[in-house]
């Protein structure tokens, strides 16, 4: 079969799995459905296999498809066709995005064993997938902003998952929002590129972009900006990453998946695929790299002060995709592709890990209450630490590899660029001490109380069904989370899962080590090779120097955190209470959320008000209420005929018929 | 001769209908009709229609009469108010009734039908007779003669549905002036039902 | 006599009937009016009848006839419904149908 053919069975299988799943809940027992979900994505996974190895049974240069099944519109000077397009960048993220997604279903499998909304947890996510492989492999823009609107709705869906958490909707209806603002961005995109170079088609635009704009004409810029505005909405880059950390009120597999893995890199996918616009328009491209650079450092300033466990990680992966953007719109395509792979399997891990200890804590994720699981949940904590070593970039780890590739290319490229990677430097030794202060808060030490109880009775601890933010009561009904958990040690397949998940944030670097192996960036050179930018190779000393300060610097953090949080705990107080503004500052958010709550919010609330005072009361009320009188007035005024008195219809009736005579009689006359 | 007996039919039947329209108690009304009723008949011999004249005078005059007069003896003849409920009634209805005889006459004795000046072809000596019209009814008009008499049946049914009680026939009992609270009852549970008689809804189809 | 003295004295009762439904308030008498009416036109159908010289409009003014009876026989019916239900026999009192 050949490669697009396999494409079409990656999207058909996790579509059907919804659909089944969604029309057969009442019937089918959960395991099953839990069964039908994660096998629906590991045969997706399969046919993305065969599809690669289809494609590397072609020459490189012929390594691009595309097929449609039908025309969707085709009038008027449009023409859309429900079209894919299959080519390595797709393939190798159909490939991250199917792969990471069957561990997490398997994940879940144990994971929401208890909960009463398992199948419908099941259709979304298995529908979630569809929506991602559909924006992946889409092959003409109408058919991207579809996939990315589906995504959108998945995600909030799958947000506000235990819908009758009060807070859980809200953030739910916060994710929505904020990327519908990233849609109209990216549908004004494909408006103006329509309008510039007729046609929607990936490939026909590609090659006609460069005929057509001239370098940093403002039509392309535009484009390429709007472009930017949907791919931070949908990354949660500043400014419009507010809804990350809400976002955390989903259940763990959702946070892993959607808002780890796949969903939030769907910007720098879009970035990636766009390079050619993002070559013409360096200005875009720059304002892209410093977004992601401020994103980066922000959010790893954050992160230091985050108690929440969820929403420190949270942060971390607004920073981690920072760097990636920082990396797609310099150049560095592949590299940041490639820590867009490592990332989604040691955060996956990273959150999958925190799942476990949530469970272990009846649903709480404060880490000022958690200590000492290293005695309680060793294999939890073994891999946690192997996901926080990934994500500190630890020396050999696949975070290693993958972050400084990116920083060793910004050097590469010189000038202003250079500063950028010494910025990436400075977020990376900031990650690796929001990192390890997780590691060292919730690892060592004496065990908390429901470590305590779980050492000794081997059980989990139950508490108060309360909602922990608010402290509402809950109760066991379906949306909400209920009162069972489940933690690794106790599950198998969450273990599998995980298992599998740390031996990629391990050893997955190994596929790029600069000088020895070059299998990613060799299998996704063909897309980048029409751009200059894929030009600029850093030496292989360069790597290596790279390297080395990066390593130096992810021990340099880890040992940073050791000092504050193990070895002289007062310490942290003291930087709170003698860099108070820092820390305000940084436990606030950097007062984003205040911010467009001021700056938007509330004028949005005062029109609407305005609006409802001088426009719906006086005009369209007007109007109703009126039209009303109109009708009842006429309806009294003629009521007054029906009188009642049988005579005067009577004599209505001779009226008439002598009028008619009359008027018979004059005419014929 | 003939004449003669047209303007006398004409009078007693111009007599009867303003003694219906004039005379206050209903009772005299109803003999003034009847005066009318016989004037028609004389008028519709002069018009060789037999068979129609013995059908006015039995069925109209005699079974038709005879209802009203057994109608108005059951409510007795109680004279109306003579006040005016709405105005401009009184004034406005013999105008009306005037313009409407001019106007009829204006199309009669305008209209371009020569026959009317005449006294109509010469008919055999059959015209009219009950055979003639048997042989009509019965061959040519069979439709309407059964139709008719399926109205006639849902009229009586109608008149029992209307004017009759449940239960016991205690008809007698229920006479002019005082009704038990029976009769006054059943009446108003009938009226729960209306009959089949056409609804005046109908209207277009 | 020629047929339009007929029509013409049929128009005349026509007229006379039509006033009496304006004028009167007992509903008896309406009925009785309403009956003039009617046999004004079995007059003008007759009349007309022999005008032409078939018998057609004698067959429709026994139908007429017939269509009158019943008529008068559900108008009764209903004076006699309302007179045993207490209500007073006057066309102007009865106006529950007012809009």
């Amino acid at each position: 079969m050949t490669a697009t053919a396999w494409a079409w069975l990656v999207l058909l299988f996790p579509l059907l799995g919804s659909i089944v799943i969604g029309l057969s809940f009442k019937v089918i027992p959960a395991r099953v459905a839990g069964i039908v979900g994660t096998a629906s994505i590991g045969l997706a996974f399969a046919c993305g296999i065969a599809a690669l190895i289809s494609l590397l049974g072609e020459s490189p240069d012929a390594r691009h498809h595309a097929s449609s099944l039908w025309d969707y519109a085709s009038v008027a000077g449009l023409d859309i066709k429900l079209g894919i397009f299959v080519d390595p960048l797709s393939v190798f993220m159909v490939l991250v995005v199917t792969g990471v997604s069957t561990l997490i279903h398997l994940y879940s499998f144990g994971y929401m064993q208890s909960d009463e909304g398992y199948h419908r947890f099941f259709s979304y996510l298995n529908f979630f997938v569809f929506s991602m492989l559909l924006l992946v492999l889409a092959g003409n823009f109408v058919l991207l902003i579809v996939g990315w609107a589906f995504v959108g709705y998945a995600s909030y869906a799958l947000i506000s998952f235990w819908y009758r958490r009060t807070t859980a909707t809200k953030a739910g209806m916060k994710a929505f929002v904020i990327n519908v603002v990233g849609d109209i961005g990216l549908v004004l995109a494909a408006f103006l590129i329509f309008r510039e170079l007729g046609t929607f088609e990936y490939g026909e635009v590609f090659a006609k972009a460069p005929q057509v704009f001239h370098s940093n004409e403002w039509t392309v810029t535009a484009i390429c900006l709007l472009l930017l505005v949907g791919a931070f909405a949908k990354s949660a880059q500043l400014p419009f990453h507010t809804w990350l950390p809400d976002a955390m009120e989903g259940p763990t597999p959702v946070s892993s998946l959607i808002h780890a893995a796949t969903m939030v890199t769907a910007g720098v996918y879009l970035i990636a695929r766009t390079h050619v616009l993002f070559v013409l328009a360096p200005t875009a491209a720059d304002i892209a790299a410093f977004v992601g650079l401020a994103t980066l450092l922000v959010a790893g300033t954050i992160a230091i002060a985050m108690t929440d466990l969820k929403r420190a990680i949270a942060y971390s992966t607004m920073s981690q995709i920072g760097y990636m953007i920082m990396g797609v719109s310099i150049g560095a395509y592949a590299q940041g592709l490639f820590h867009l792979m490592t990332h989604a399997f040691f955060k996956a891990l990273l959150f999958m890990a925190a799942g476990s200890f949530i469970s272990a804590m009846a649903n709480r994720q404060d880490i000022d209450q958690m200590s000492g699981f290293w005695k309680a949940m060793r294999f939890t904590s073994v891999l946690f630490l192997i996901g926080g070593l990934a994500l500190a970039a630890f020396p050999l780890t696949s975070g290693f590899f993958s972050k400084d590739s990116i920083l060793a290319y910004a050097e590469a490229r010189g000038g202003m660029y250079y500063w950028m990677a010494i910025g990436g430097y400075v977020g990376a030794f900031l990650t690796a001490i929001y990192t390890f202060r997780l590691v060292f808060r919730v690892l060592p030490g004496t065990p908390c109380p429901e470590a305590q109880h779980l050492i000794e009775t081997g059980e989990l601890y139950h508490g108060p069904a309360i909602n922990p933010a608010t402290e509402e009561a809950e109760d066991a009904e379906v949306g909400f989370p209920g009162a069972h958990h489940h933690i690794a040690e106790q599950s198998k397949p969450m273990a599998v899962a995980m298992a599998v998940l740390g031996f990629g944030a391990l050893f997955a670097g190994l596929i790029q080590v600069p000088g020895v192996t070059d299998v990613l960036f060799g299998w996704l050179d063909p897309v980048f090779a029409g751009s200059p930018l894929s030009e600029v190779h850093p030496s292989v000393g360069a790597e290596w120097r790279g390297l080395a300060i990066g390593g130096l610097i992810s021990i340099l953090g880890i040992a940073t955190a050791w000092l504050l949080w193990v070895a002289r705990p007062e310490l942290p107080a003291l930087f709170r209470q003698r860099l108070r503004p820092v820390y305000l500052l940084a436990v606030n958010k950097w007062y984003f959320d205040e911010a467009i709550e001021f700056l938007i919010v509330r004028p949005a609330l005062a029109i609407g008000r305005f609006a409802d005072r001088s426009f719906e009361r006086v005009v369209v009320d007007g109007l109703v209420s009126g039209t009303e009188e109109i009708v009842g007035g006429s309806g009294r005024l003629v009521r007054v005929v029906q009188s009642g008195f049988v005579r005067s219809y009577a004599l209505l009736l001779i009226v008439g018929f002598a009028g008619l005579a009359l008027y018979f009689l004059l005419s014929s006359s | 001769m003939e004449a003669v007996l047209f303007f006398a039919a004409a009078l007693g039947a111009l007599g009867g209908a303003v003694g219906v329209v004039v005379l206050r108690n209903p009772f005299y009304g109803v003999l003034a009709l009847i005066v009318h009723l016989f004037s028609l008949a004389v008028l519709f011999l002069l018009l060789t229609a037999a068979f129609v004249a013995a059908a006015q005078v039995v069925v109209y005059a005699g079974a038709v009469m005879v209802l009203y007069v057994f109608v108005v003896a059951y409510i007795g003849g109680d004279t109306e108010p003579l006040g005016d409920s709405i105005p401009g009634q009184k004034f406005l209805a013999p105008l009306l009734g005037a313009a409407l005889f001019v106007e009829l006459s204006i199309a009669v004795l305008g209209s371009s039908l020569l026959a009317l000046g005449t006294h109509g072809p010469n008919v055999n000596p059959g015209f009219g007779n009950p055979a003639a019209i048997g042989h009509l009814l019965l061959e040519r008009f069979l439709l309407a003669f059964e139709a008719s008499s399926i109205l006639l049946l849902l009229a009586a049914v109608g008149a029992v549905v209307l004017a009759g009680r449940q239960g016991t026939p205690e008809a007698g009992q229920g006479a002019a002036g005082g009704s038990s609270k029976h009769s006054s009852e059943a009446p108003a549970e009938r009226f729960e039902d209306p009959p089949a008689a056409p609804s005046p809804a109908g209207g277009g189809a | 006599m020629n047929i339009e003295w007929y029509i013409v004295l049929s128009s005349l009762l026509f007229a006379l009937g039509a006033m009496g439904i304006l004028v009167r308030r007992s509903p008896i008498v309406i009925l009785l009016c309403l009956e003039i009416m009617l046999n004004a036109g079995n007059l003008a159908l007759v009349a007309f009848s022999r005008m032409v010289g078939n018998q057609q409009g004698q067959v429709f003014a026994i139908v007429v006839m017939v269509v009158a009876a019943c008529e008068v026989v559900v108008g009764l019916g209903l004076i006699v419904a309302i007179f045993r239900r207490k209500l007073p026999l006057d066309v102007d009192s009865l106006r529950e149908l007012r809009g």
